[in-house]
């Protein structure tokens, strides 16, 4: 576990979301990023399909590879649909980045302890995957420099943020995903 | 009975869906999709993602979707029972979808582990709002895809099209 607080994680490391088009999924990986963006129309929030949201970021990123695209994910998220990273290191999509904002725990359902409390290692695991970029923080001190990976590193790049045990952004999104659909399509679209 | 040329029919499937501007094919192999994977990576429009699981493809193409793109996911009828929790996405999102599904387990099938799997398949696609689109004959073929393709992107429905073993002819072990 480390000792960034998960609430002042993503605005650290992505000051200007609005470059990016965002997939984030289920639980307080998407908390975090709605309070980000403010719910915004560039950002895809999961309330269910756990595992998705690399996936779902993946297919954006093959789709709209003029853009940069993020893929945001709890550690039981992550862990759910982990076939993905290799899916991912086998396109080698240039502008796509995935972070794992890892609390070591189920938060959503009571604070079940997760794999990564006990022994695994996520960023060896996306090494081993073919991931060409990967790095791991565990202090606030070191939000900064991940912010330039995101920026700097050859794509695909996978970010292992691990964050201490406290709560998510205290943020109220809209769950409905046919009309959220619609918005990043209608966003995206109107960009293009 | 004479199983239909896999490449011919293949060519007749992979045409269409180009022409109506798929441009993503992911899949786990399988025998029946795999002169249509080999086309859509030759052909210089369409990319092909081999995944790792079947319901990721589900995922890859609704993002495809939300930057206008379209994609397919082609699998064994085994990998059916690989997608239901994502295919949330298409009932209650309305994420166009199509499927192509190679059948394995129904008629003619010589490998009983096959048998469970192939039989839930249209009843897991229908309670999850996909809409089962079954080609049995070479001459049911062009129309059963053209529906799909109508179905899933000018409708925005989920459509799987299930390519059954009577059409392709069952694996001989």
């Amino acid at each position: 576990m480390g000792t960034i607080d998960r609430r002042e994680l993503l605005p650290a490391l992505i000051p200007n979301p609005d470059k990016f088009l965002i997939i984030s999924g289920l639980a307080g990986a998407s908390k975090d990023a709605a309070g980000l963006t403010d719910d915004g129309p560039k950002l895809f929030t999961m309330a269910g399909t756990m595992g998705a949201s690399v996936p779902m970021g993946l297919g954006v990123a093959l789709s709209a590879p003029e853009k940069s695209v993020i893929s945001i994910a709890g550690d039981g998220e992550l862990i759910m649909g982990i076939g993905s990273l290799l899916t991912v290191s086998s396109m080698m999509p240039d502008n796509f980045t995935i972070i794992c904002i890892d609390n070591g725990m189920h938060a959503e359902t009571g604070g079940q302890l997760g794999h990564t409390s006990r022994r695994t290692d996520l960023a060896i695991m996306a090494e081993g995957a073919g991931i060409s970029s990967v790095m791991t923080i565990e202090a606030p001190e070191q939000i900064l420099g991940a912010s330039k990976f995101i920026l700097n590193e050859p794509g695909p790049r996978f970010l292992w943020a691990r964050v201490s045990d406290g709560p998510p952004t205290p943020y109220k999104r809209d769950f409905n995903l046919s009309t959220r659909r619609e918005i990043f399509r209608t966003a995206y679209l109107a960009e293009t | 009975m004479k199983a239909p040329d896999r490449k011919l029919w293949s060519k007749l499937v992979f045409d269409k869906l180009v022409t109506a501007e798929v441009s993503l094919f992911s899949y786990i192999p399988d025998f029946g999709n795999t002169d249509i994977i080999k086309m859509a990576e030759e052909h210089n429009e369409t990319q092909t993602v081999l995944l790792s699981s079947e319901e990721e493809g589900v995922a890859i193409c609704a993002g495809a979707d939300l930057v206008g793109k379209r994609g397919v996911v082609c699998m064994q009828s085994s990998g059916v029972g690989s997608c239901p929790n994502f295919l949330s996405l298409i009932k209650g999102g309305r994420f166009p979808i199509l499927l192509i599904v190679t059948m394995r387990g129904d008629y003619g099938e010589e490998n009983h582990w096959q048998y469970p799997m192939g039989q839930a398949v249209n009843p897991i696609l229908e309670s999850m709002g996909i809409q089962v689109i079954q080609v049995d004959r070479e001459d049911e073929l062009e129309h059963a895809v053209e529906s799909s393709i109508s179905a899933a992107f000018t409708g925005g429905q989920g459509v799987a099209l299930v390519l059954s073993q009577k059409f392709l002819g069952a694996k001989a072990f």
